[in-house]
Formats: structure tokens, C-alpha cells, sequence
């Protein structure tokens, strides 16, 4: 059995899963310190179920580690070094950070020579004696951390490997992040994401130490994983190399989660909370992800993202007449004393829900006062707004399948324009943790390839074993990784052909990875 | 005359994006590039084709290369590179510098050289929008000789293109080096001189991009309509309202073509629009009717904010106004249309200037 817990910004569920069976779900306040929410969801749900020794592993989905940088508390002081001289010297790394987060970091930069033309060629050899200078002043700065982004290093990675095989031999102990490893074809925004991976390296390590040690004082010793945000977990090592992956799990968890629940593997999630909505879409059973560049921290990164987008409207929205608004202030989680049918004095969406006899809870009496009209209008406004925002999610002007999840879903009526199929799953509260307990391993790669040297079969070919090392390294069984996405794009006003291939495999959790590491 | 400092590279963005009609790609990193050089030797001042001197010489710098490159290999000093490389060639130094295209990058290119060289720039350029050709220029229509041409690196190469015969083979022989040169280069045509500019550049067009830019951002901060904004500065008129509906991209040769299905809403309701693009939006039908071509601008931006929408970014669900402005008057006469009407982008269909 898998237990999933998702910490929410109300929140944190827990649910141990038997299979596809639900055997139990736990719903408790978020603490601001998140590790002492997810003991006590963890340990209500085990006094319900009453068992720990069929539980194979906890998945926790997340977004602590990145809160850090909101905040800018605990970060280790970092460098970044470029592999690029001489070219992109005008635009030098952290070139367009928030000068807050650059000063919280120590901002310390270099540049020196190697990196890769778009073909694999070096642009100059990689220039070992600069590094190991750079290096030098790094120890004498106090610096822990440093990402190395090396021009192309998707093309060919080696130069990266090199710089790090030389920082490891003369400083053992700086944590080195590649830039490779963290994200696609965009030097900057690629940079960025490495910088920031390596900045929250130690906050990953204590977050996921203070996880593990509570879930041992409730007896659980079994290992733990963390959902990433493409709706797959990796384990803790993977986790404290890449504690950005786990920005926007919840939402991807969500989707997951409905899918599972539905069996939906193409359609649209609608996720209705208290405050807000959340609309995504699934492709073969995954979060779609966001094609275009996103800010992190006032950071741009090319990161992937699942591509949700959240208006809002909620279960506690906050009705007015004059002028006439739904939202976007809610009476949030305090919707069960301030909302009228609760005997409250704020009218919400709820209130106009119950009123028309579409959502059963509360006192309806309590809300037959309102005039029909306005209920209608309510109605009405709230389905328009939904289904503009389906619309907005899908690819096409086909009709899909949506899945309503979320506390708010019974705003809505029992069809939805653009909806082939409207689906309200059982569980649809916790479809969150759901979807951690139940999350596969996955391994994603982007490379450029230059077809003068190899068919595009073989680019495929090598991308695709690339994708599947990468998930099998993140801890997925090897003989259950499939390939769940290829995509190639030829790259304009390249007469040489050159192509650009990302491929991303997903297989289960190894047996070896769940076995606990001793140490 | 007047000072382009790093405030205004925003405003010249978003202005660029509009004009640069769905092409022009990406402007993000040249805008960047652009910020850093002002930070690095200060602002940089425009000069209007006539407040040239009569012994003015005015090189038109441009990135040359694969944009997919460029977001990794990120361009550097290359313009200043081919400058220098172009005036040792031909013994004269630039007295000010323009651009080829108002476009995505292409448009800032010629401020990072002028920054670094201590020039100015002229307020004009060869297209007074964005085409994907490299012969679609209003210089070359109008008879300046593309060549010599230097072609420059970041690691210190250069070459020069010293003589062809047309400007498709000034391309060809300047890709080629580029390719060697990483898919990421700039080039620097040889002088031009007050004359010349004046009668063969597209004017006005920095600072039209500038004060579309200012009346997007000054609608969007006010509250008001920014399609309104747009249409107050710079005369056009809305050729359709709707929703993106369907994209189908091909890439053939290099060019990013396609074409792009928007359903209408409001005043455009039962309608349909078909736009065909490569890189940039060339013809727009409603219903099947041709409603404006190349090389008037179709330019479309979303309906809430004004964001202009390259053809890369478009995607289905987009809400989208469609613009139509009339063509610069250099590229309405019958040696324009050879090179940028309908039939240039194989279409057997006259040229019909918009009406505004």
C-alpha cells in the first residue's frame, strides 16, 4: 500500500491507497512549518486505518522547498559559473535577478572558456585553469553551492562534466549543480533554473531530513519520495538535487488524481477550491506542460510547468449586487460559519448553489429568501465563467471529457458546454493525495541534433535512451518504463537540418527503491 | 532627435512586436542585450533621416542565423564585430547607424553597436515592419547595392561578401559563413549616405514603435481600450475580432509557414478569418475574401491587453484582434510589390491597398 500526503495552502490530505482501492483519508490544517501538518494528517489517517506494515511508501507532495525563495530564508550562498567564452559575454549569468535575491545568494559569477555550438562543435576548449582558479575564490568567498551552465551543454554535456569532475577534485564539498540536468535549449533561463536548484540544495536536505524523521517517530520506516510537478515522483536524493521540480505539485496532484479516479487520460481537469479554480488539461494521462518561459522568484526559467491556469471563483466567493461581482475575495475556509446557509451573513457562491437546489448542505432555509432571479444570475455566471475558461485550456474546438474536482465542484450544474462527458469522481476531495500515492517515476530529455551526422530515427533513439536512463536513475523499474511523449521540432532557418528532440519516460517505482536505504 | 534610453526598450518591444507583424521572433534576449550595452556605455541618440550631415555614412547592421540558436548562444558584440569589419573594408567610418528591420531583435540590433561604437542611429529602417527575406528590404528595391557585406562572429572571424549579383545571393553566401560560424553571426552592409536614406528607408519607424509601445502600456496602466491605443497612433483599422480556432505549422525550407483559422466574435460573429503566414502574417481571408495582403501589415494582438502574438506563440483558445495597416508607401509602388506584394509570396492575387 502507498500512503500520498499533499500539503496545501489549507489543507495538508493524507489517503492510503490499496491498489486503485482508497482504504482511508485524513484531512488536517496546513502548519506553517509543514512537517508537523503532514505528521498529524499521517498519523489520524493511521489511527482510522489502524496499520503500518503493509505500507510500502509515503509520497509527499510539496512546495516548501521553493517557498524558501519567496521568502529568501535559508539559502546557501552560490555561484554560478558560464562555459561560454568568447561568446555571451554581454549578458552575464543572474544578469536580470531581483537584486534582493542575487544579494540573498552572494550574486558571485563567472565566465570562462568552452561550451558547445548548436552542431556539437566546441565553441573553445574548456578552459580547466580558469576553472579551478574560480573555484579557489569561490572556497575563499565562503560560497556552498555552484551551478555550471555550459553553452549547448544539451547538445553535448561533457564540458559540464568535466568542469564538475574538476570543482569535486578541488573542493570536495561544494555542491555542484549542471545545467544540462536542469532544464531545456534557453541558456539563460536554464542557467537560472541550476542557480536556483543549487541555492535550495540545503534547504531540500533539512525539509526532507525533519519529513523523514517524523514519519520514523510513527513507526513508519519505509522510503520517501516527492511528487514533481509534472505529475511523477522522485526519490529524496533525486528531491535534494532538484527541489525546484517540486514548484506546482499540488495542482498537477489534483489532475493526477483524476485521472486515476476517472480513467480519464485525455480531457480537462476543473479543480474548484474555496478561494479559486484551477483548469488544466491532461494529455495521455499527464499534466499538459506550459510552452512558454516562467518566473520563479521574479526569475525566468524554463523550467517545466504543468500549464493550469486559475481564475477567482470558488465555493466561498463573495456575492455583491451593486455593482455585481462573484468574487475575487472569499470567505475561504471560513465559509462553514461566515456563508448565509450556515447561518453567517456574507451571501457566496454556496449560498446561490444551495438556494437553486444544486448543492446540498447547510441550512437551505436559511438562504430561500433570495430572489430567483438572483440565483439564476449566480448560476449562470459561474457556469460562463468555467466554461470560458475550459475553453481557453483545450486544443481544439472538439468537445472532451472534464472531470470536476474540488470542495467547490457543486457549483456547477450537470452539464458544461464543451464537455463531451462532465464527471464528478467519487473522492474528488482528496484527489490530490490521491494522485501522490498512485504517482510513477519519470525521466524527461531535450536534446538538439544535427542531422548531417546521424538520421533523425537515431536522434530519436538516442534521446529516447537518454529519457529512460534518466528514469530509471530517478528510481523507476526499468522493465516498466514506457515512453510517454516524443516531440520533435525542426529548428528554423537552419539549412543544415538540425532538430530539436525531448522525450520523457515514466515506469514504475523499482522494488530496489523501495527497499530503505541503511544508513 | 531625440534619446532612446533603457526605459523606452520595453515600449520599443511590445511596438516592434506589432509592427514586426506575427515574425520577427523572440525579442526578449535583444532587449536584454540592448539594457546591458546602455548600461555599459549609456544611452544612445536618434537622429531622423534629416538631421543626417551631408557627408553622413549610415550602415545597416542585423543578426543573421537560426533564432533557436540564439536563445542559447546568445548573441554578444557581433554587430559592433561586422561594423568594424565593413568600414575597414571600405576605408570609411559610419557616422550613424540603422536597422534593416522593425522587427523582434533586429529592431534593438543596431542600438547595441551604436552604444558600444559611441554612434547614433538613424530613425528609420529597410522594412518599416518584419519579412522573412533577406532581399525584402526597401534599400536594396530602391537600389543600394548590398554589397560589400562583412559577416561577423563572436570569436573574432569575419568576412566580407565583396560583390554578388542580387541580394538572394548576398543571403546565400553570408548563411553559409554563418552556419560555420555557429547558426548566430551579425552583418554590416557597406555605407549608405544621406541621400540614399532618405530615399530608400522606411522613416519614422523607432519612434512609431516607441509610441505604440507607450500607448499599449498607458492604456493597460489607465484601465482604457489598448486596440483603441493602438489604432489613435498609428492609423489602421480592425479587420476582425475572434478566438484562434485552429494553427497548422509546417516548417519548409527553413520558413516557419502556416496558417491560422480565428472563429469571430462580436462585431465579426458567423465569420471566419484564415490568415497564411511565413514567419510573418502575409494574407488574411474573411469567408474565403481576401481582406488585406502583404504588404500592408496584418498584425494580431490579444483583445484584453493589446500583446501583440507571434505566429510561434499562437495556440488555440487565444482571443485575438486582427490589424490591418496600410503598407509604408516604398513598398506600394510596382518595384516594392516585385519584391513584397502577393505574387512575390506566390499568390495569384493583385495587390489592394487597404482602405482605412
Amino acid at each position: 500500500m502507498f500512503l500520498g500526503v499533499d500539503v496545501g495552502g489549507t489543507n495538508t490530505d493524507a489517503v492510503l491507497m490499496d491498489g486503485r482501492r482508497l482504504v482511508g483519508a485524513a484531512k488536517v490544517p496546513t502548519t506553517i512549518d509543514v512537517t508537523s501538518g503532514i505528521a498529524s494528517a499521517v498519523s489520524e489517517l493511521l489511527a482510522q486505518t489502524g496499520r503500518t506494515d503493509s505500507i510500502e511508501a509515503v509520497v509527499v507532495g510539496t512546495t516548501h522547498f521553493t517557498n524558501a525563495l519567496l521568502e529568501r530564508a535559508n539559502l546557501a550562498p552560490t555561484a554560478v559559473m558560464r562555459l561560454s567564452l568568447p561568446a555571451t559575454e554581454l549578458l552575464p549569468p543572474l544578469v536580470e535577478w531581483p537584486d534582493g535575491l542575487k544579494n540573498a545568494i552572494g550574486g558571485q559569477t563567472y565566465m570562462v572558456g568552452g561550451g558547445n555550438e548548436f552542431d556539437g562543435r566546441e565553441i573553445s576548449p574548456l578552459n580547466r585553469q580558469d576553472i579551478a582558479d574560480a573555484v579557489r575564490d569561490m572556497q575563499a568567498r565562503g560560497i556552498r553551492a555552484v551551478a555550471v551552465s555550459g553553452v549547448f551543454s544539451p547538445v553535448d554535456p561533457a564540458h559540464e562534466d568535466q568542469a564538475a569532475a574538476v570543482i569535486h577534485g578541488a573542493a570536495p564539498d561544494l555542491r555542484v549543480c549542471l545545467s544540462h540536468q536542469n532544464g531545456r535549449i534557453g541558456l539563460l533561463e536554464r542557467e537560472n533554473a541550476a542557480a536556483l536548484n543549487a541555492c535550495l540544495g540545503e534547504v531540500a536536505d533539512s525539509t526532507i531530513q525533519g519529513i523523514e524523521r517524523s514519519l520514523e517517530m510513527l513507526g513508519l520506516n519505509v522510503p520517501l519520495f516527492m511528487s514533481q510537478n509534472d505529475g511523477t515522483l522522485m526519490d529524496t536524493s533525486f528531491a535534494r538535487q532538484f527541489p525546484v521540480l517540486t514548484i506546482s505539485s499540488g495542482p498537477t496532484n489534483s489532475m493526477r488524481g483524476a485521472a486515476y479516479l476517472t480513467g480519464v487520460t485525455d480531457g480537462i481537469v476543473v479543480d474548484i477550491g474555496g478561494t479559486s479554480t484551477d483548469v488544466g488539461a491532461l494529455v495521455r494521462g499527464f499534466p499538459r506542460e506550459s510552452a512558454v518561459a516562467v518566473e520563479l522568484a521574479g526569475v525566468r526559467t524554463n523550467f517545466r510547468i504543468p500549464d493550469v491556469e486559475s481564475i477567482a471563483l470558488g465555493g466561498g466567493s463573495v456575492i455583491s449586487q451593486d455593482p455585481w461581482s462573484i468574487g475575487p475575495e472569499s470567505v475561504g475556509y471560513r465559509l462553514t460559519t461566515d456563508a448565509l446557509a450556515f447561518g453567517g451573513d456574507t451571501m457566496t457562491a454556496t449560498d446561490c448553489a444551495v438556494a437553486s437546489g444544486a448543492a446540498r448542505l447547510g441550512n437551505p432555509g436559511r438562504v430561500a429568501h433570495l430572489a430567483p432571479e438572483l440565483v439564476a444570475r449566480a448560476t449562470a455566471d459561474v457556469q460562463a465563467r468555467v466554461e470560458t475558461q475550459v475553453d481557453r485550456m483545450k486544443l481544439s474546438r472538439d468537445d472532451v471529457p472534464v472531470v470536476l474536482v474540488g470542495g467547490g465542484s457543486i457549483l456547477l450544474g450537470d452539464s458544461l458546454s464543451g464537455a463531451s462527458r462532465l464527471m464528478r469522481p467519487e473522492h474528488a476531495d482528496v484527489a490530490n493525495a490521491i494522485g501522490a500515492a498512485i504517482a510513477q517515476v519519470s525521466g524527461q530529455v531535450e536534446r538538439v541534433y544535427s542531422l548531417d551526422s546521424g538520421t533523425r530515427d537515431e536522434a530519436v533513439a538516442d534521446c529516447t535512451a537518454a529519457a529512460i536512463a534518466r528514469a530509471t536513475e530517478a528510481g523507476a523499474d526499468r522493465a516498466t518504463v514506457e515512453v510517454v511523449d516524443v516531440e520533435e521540432v525542426p529548428l528554423t532557418y537552419v539549412p543544415s537540418n538540425a532538430t530539436r528532440v525531448r522525450v520523457k519516460a515514466v515506469g514504475d517505482i523499482a522494488p530496489s527503491a523501495l527497499r530503505r536505504p541503511q544508513n | 532627435m531625440w534619446t532612446v534610453t533603457e526605459d523606452d526598450l520595453p515600449n520599443i518591444a511590445i511596438g516592434a512586436g506589432i509592427l514586426g507583424t506575427g515574425g520577427g521572433g523572440n525579442p526578449y534576449i535583444g532587449q536584454l542585450r540592448a539594457r546591458q550595452a546602455m548600461r555599459q556605455w549609456g544611452p544612445v541618440t536618434v537622429l531622423s533621416p534629416h538631421e543626417l550631415s551631408d557627408d553622413a555614412r549610415v550602415i545597416c547592421v542585423g543578426g543573421i542565423g537560426a533564432p533557436t540558436v540564439g536563445i542559447e548562444k546568445v548573441r554578444d558584440l557581433q554587430s559592433y564585430h561586422a561594423l568594424r569589419a565593413i568600414e575597414d573594408f571600405v576605408g570609411e567610418k559610419a557616422t550613424a547607424l540603422i536597422s534593416n528591420e522593425i522587427g523582434g531583435s533586429n529592431s534593438v540590433e543596431p542600438l547595441i553597436a551604436a552604444a558600444k561604437a559611441g554612434l547614433p542611429v538613424v530613425d528609420a529602417d529597410g522594412m518599416g515592419r518584419a519579412f522573412p527575406e533577406f532581399q525584402m528590404k526597401t534599400f536594396f528595391v530602391y537600389g543600394v547595392p548590398c554589397c560589400p557585406m562583412a559577416v561577423a562572429d563572436e570569436k573574432g572571424n569575419s568576412i566580407v561578401v565583396r560583390e554578388t549579383i542580387s541580394p538572394v545571393w548576398a543571403e546565400k553566401l553570408a548563411r553559409a559563413a554563418t552556419i560555420q560560424m555557429g547558426c548566430v553571426a551579425c552583418y554590416a552592409v557597406a555605407p549608405m549616405t544621406r541621400e540614399q536614406v532618405i530615399r530608400t528607408a522606411v522613416p519614422n519607424s523607432l519612434t512609431l514603435a516607441r509610441n505604440l509601445g507607450h500607448a499599449v502600456q498607458r492604456a493597460r496602466d489607465a484601465g482604457h481600450d489598448p486596440l483603441e491605443a493602438i489604432l489613435e497612433t498609428c492609423p489602421g483599422r480592425i479587420l476582425f475580432t475572434g478566438k484562434v480556432v485552429d494553427v497548422d505549422r509546417r516548417t519548409t525550407s527553413g520558413f516557419a509557414r502556416g496558417s491560422l483559422t480565428i472563429e469571430g466574435i462580436d462585431a465579426s460573429h458567423d465569420q471566419v478569418m484564415l490568415i497564411d503566414f511565413q514567419n510573418e502574417n502575409l494574407v488574411a481571408r474573411v469567408d474565403g475574401q481576401i481582406v488585406c495582403t502583404v504588404p500592408d501589415l496584418i498584425c494580431a494582438v490579444t483583445t484584453d491587453t493589446g500583446e501583440p502574438v507571434t505566429t510561434e506563440l499562437m495556440r488555440y483558445g487565444l482571443r485575438v484582434a486582427v490589424l490591418g495597416f496600410p503598407a509604408p508607401e516604398l513598398w506600394s509602388t510596382p518595384e516594392g510589390l516585385a519584391v513584397a506584394g502577393p505574387r512575390a509570396f506566390g499568390y495569384d492575387t493583385d495587390y489592394v491597398p487597404l482602405a482605412v
